[in-house]
């Protein structure tokens, strides 16, 4: 069977604003709306991203792509007293939280929803974040999936109903147990430490990792990790994030996902996403014209955008030489190059046969859907796309659970 | 006529919502975290003001000012929000430290309220300005850094949250913590009414904007009575049920019919909207 999650980010360019019937993706009322269509969907769970500093560009709050969120387990909690199946996944972070407060709210939110509760285990590695913080900075990249190791498995502990303590310089606590409880644990972090911990403590993982021959690849590499920490190949649910892109006729779709792609890259965006890489103002650039003629600054990328892969933030030189050897404008440029996660574009029954691909071929357990429009990404795949999966027998038809793990069909 | 308010304790909020208090606090002693509890409770109640208590020692401000913001916006402004101050060493062992002296405790106080009063006011109110022409979702000049320096930490802000639906929520606190001024409800646990009296006095001179007293309540038949005894004196109570209490229900029998509660928290108060 595959599993379906959606993943609320709440910032970034993917969610287009521009359209008429954008609903305010900040408001209580989408929030519970957008809940309330994936139960009817039979939808596993919904997932809220996290980041704890608002983007910014040169320095000043980037104002093009949407911005502004709840914090995520507050905002779970109200929507556990408006459902009564879907899973409610927090993203939280493992170096800006105290793994004993961390470890309560999650607990607190898995019985108020009645189990229904997971986290999205992330680190933030940089010193930009850390500024809203007490220790902020403290911890250096490489040594971030240690502490995150470190975290998690204290809160395992205060679950399983143990007193904890350790004193080192990862990690400092002497905390009583929560209430019991056993929230599901999602790890998204592609880098090997991110693997490795997904192998020692995940339930499911949320990976990059999209295209056929990707997955593939992931699903071999994190079986493997598994067997390392003696786990078996099927403990762990494999869940990409996916952009779906729906039309009545492949033309349709695909029309749609060309007109999705334009308005996430906008003029004004291209220019900033060629800014933090240039490290200067370049708006006097025409987006339709080629790059811009100057040299970059000297140094590296800031990260105050917040959504630069690791690979991307040093070699810049390079990278922006090899831009301008495609020779395209500016705007064309910045489409071509921006990483995202692979779409599946098409009518709903080509997307449910490339699906049952996946399936058949164990390559995926399911997908997390990254939503390009609010609310109609959701409402089209729910009363669209799960009609079709459920006709190919990949799909419940109804919940026979009312826990996440159960859903997930995990033990 | 003088609010009540109520610590919820293990009572039913649909109980107390149906009885007009203007607010619950949730003591953050239970197995479930205060601030989980009341988000849950907003989707179940429509009009009655939630306080859960956080404490400004053992979290990070910059989590606690967006755990209430978010409060705020799931209960469409009925936020409230109880300093608690908690400082033992067990405490602060969970998250690796010591307690603090007397003067740095109050210090530590002030500054997580100022931080949360300064992210709380980060985004204005017409942030979000969704202008196609320009490609611009927001105005960055209406969305600020807060670059606030306490003695035992700093924050830059802003808040992840946009502005909350009253602007600023209802901080209430006691008397005792040293930081009347900042609050908008004082609450004051005195052992006798003339003692009552005069901190009552005293936190008005310190600038709480509302006085609200402790009171026990474990015989309902004299509630009434005693209210009306500190009306002019406070502008509020807070009831503790004891154990020798048979429930709710005989409380608000003796209390009789509450006003209609306003469309937010501070409008229920009659504190000026947006802080």
């Amino acid at each position: 069977m595959l599993h379906l999650g959606l993943f609320f980010t709440g910032v970034g360019p993917q969610l287009i604003w521009t359209a008429p019937d954008f609903a305010d993706h900040t408001h209580i009322d989408t929030f519970v709306a957008t809940a309330k269509t994936l139960e009817r969907g039979l939808f596993d769970a919904f997932f809220l991203g996290e980041g704890l500093r608002v983007r910014e560009n040169r320095g000043r709050v980037y104002d093009l792509d949407v911005a502004g969120r709840p914090d995520a387990i507050t905002q779970l909690a109200a929507l556990a007293a408006e459902t009564t199946h879907l899973g409610l996944v927090a993203t939280q972070n493992t170096t800006y939280n105290f793994p004993a407060d961390l470890a309560r709210r999650l607990a607190s939110l898995d019985v108020v929803s009645g189990g229904r509760a997971g986290w999205n285990i992330v680190t933030t590695d940089n010193a930009w974040t850390g500024e809203n913080f007490r220790h902020g900075g403290w911890l250096e990249h490489s040594r971030r999936y240690e502490r995150a190791d470190a975290f998690v498995t204290a809160a395992r502990a205060l679950w399983a109903g143990s007193r904890y303590a350790k004193h080192d310089d990862l990690i400092d606590i002497d905390a009583p147990p929560t209430v019991a409880a056993r929230p599901v644990l999602f790890q998204a972090g592609d880098s090997p430490g991110g693997r490795d911990l997904a192998a020692r403590h995940a339930d499911v993982v949320f990976s990059a990792n999209t295209d056929y021959d990707k997955a593939a690849a992931y699903a071999t590499d994190l079986r493997a990790r598994l067997a390392g920490y003696g786990r078996s190949p099927d403990a762990v649910r494999i869940l990409p994030g996916a952009m779906v892109v729906l039309g009545d006729t492949p033309a349709e779709a695909a029309e749609k996902a060309e007109w999705i792609q334009r308005e996430q890259t906008t003029g004004p965006r291209a220019i900033a996403f060629l800014e933090q890489y240039w490290g200067k103002d370049l708006s006097g650039y025409d987006p339709d014209g080629p790059l811009p003629d100057i040299e970059p600054a000297e140094g590296e990328l800031d990260p105050s955008r917040g959504t630069i892969p690791i690979e991307f933030r040093t070699g810049k030189l390079e990278r922006i030489a090899s831009w301008r050897a495609l020779g395209l404008s500016i705007r064309e440029t910045v489409i071509q190059v921006t990483p995202r996660h692979n779409a599946f574009v098409g009518t709903p029954g080509q997307i449910a046969d490339e699906w049952t691909r996946y399936h058949d071929d164990h390559v995926v357990d399911g997908f997390n859907i990254l939503p390009q429009q609010l609310p109609g990404t959701i409402e089209d795949i729910v009363d669209k796309l799960v009609p079709e999966l459920q006709e190919r027998g990949l799909y419940r038809t109804a919940y026979t659970g009312t826990t996440l793990r159960e859903h997930l069909e995990l033990p | 006529m003088i609010h009540v308010a109520l610590e919820l304790g293990s009572l039913d909020i649909e109980d107390a919502e149906k009885a007009g208090f203007a607010f619950v606090t949730i003591a953050n002693d239970g197995p479930i975290e205060a601030g989980v509890r009341a988000a849950y409770l907003s989707r179940r109640t429509s009009t009655i003001g939630l306080a859960p208590e956080l404490h400004v020692t053992v979290t990070e401000p910059f989590h606690l000012a967006t755990q209430l913001a978010s409060l705020d916006h799931a209960s469409l402004g009925r936020a409230g929000w109880v300093v608690g101050a908690v400082n033992t060493p067990s405490a602060y062992a969970a998250v690796g430290g010591t307690p603090l002296a007397g003067d740095d405790l109050r210090r530590e106080i002030e500054d997580v309220i100022d931080v949360a009063r300064l992210l709380w006011h980060s985004w204005e109110d017409d942030a979000v300005i969704r202008d196609v022409g320009s490609g611009r979702f927001l105005d960055a000049d209406r969305v600020h850094h807060v670059n606030f320096t306490g003695a035992r930490f700093s924050v830059v802000g802003p808040l992840i949250t946009p502005r909350p639906p009253q602007g600023q929520i209802v901080v209430i606190g006691a008397d005792t913590l040293g930081v009347t001024g900042r609050l908008d409800v004082a609450l004051i646990d005195a052992p006798t009414h003339d003692e009552l009296v005069e901190r009552s006095a005293q936190a008005r001179a310190d600038g709480a904007r509302l006085i609200f007293a402790e009171v026990e309540v474990d015989d309902p038949a004299p509630v009434r009575a005693r209210l009306d005894r500190l009306e002019g004196i406070v502008d509020g109570v807070r009831l503790h049920l004891t154990g020798a209490t048979p429930g709710l229900a005989p409380v608000i029998d003796a209390l009789g019919p509450r006003p209609p509660a306003g469309s937010t928290l501070r409008e229920t108060l009659g504190l000026p909207q947006g802080g």
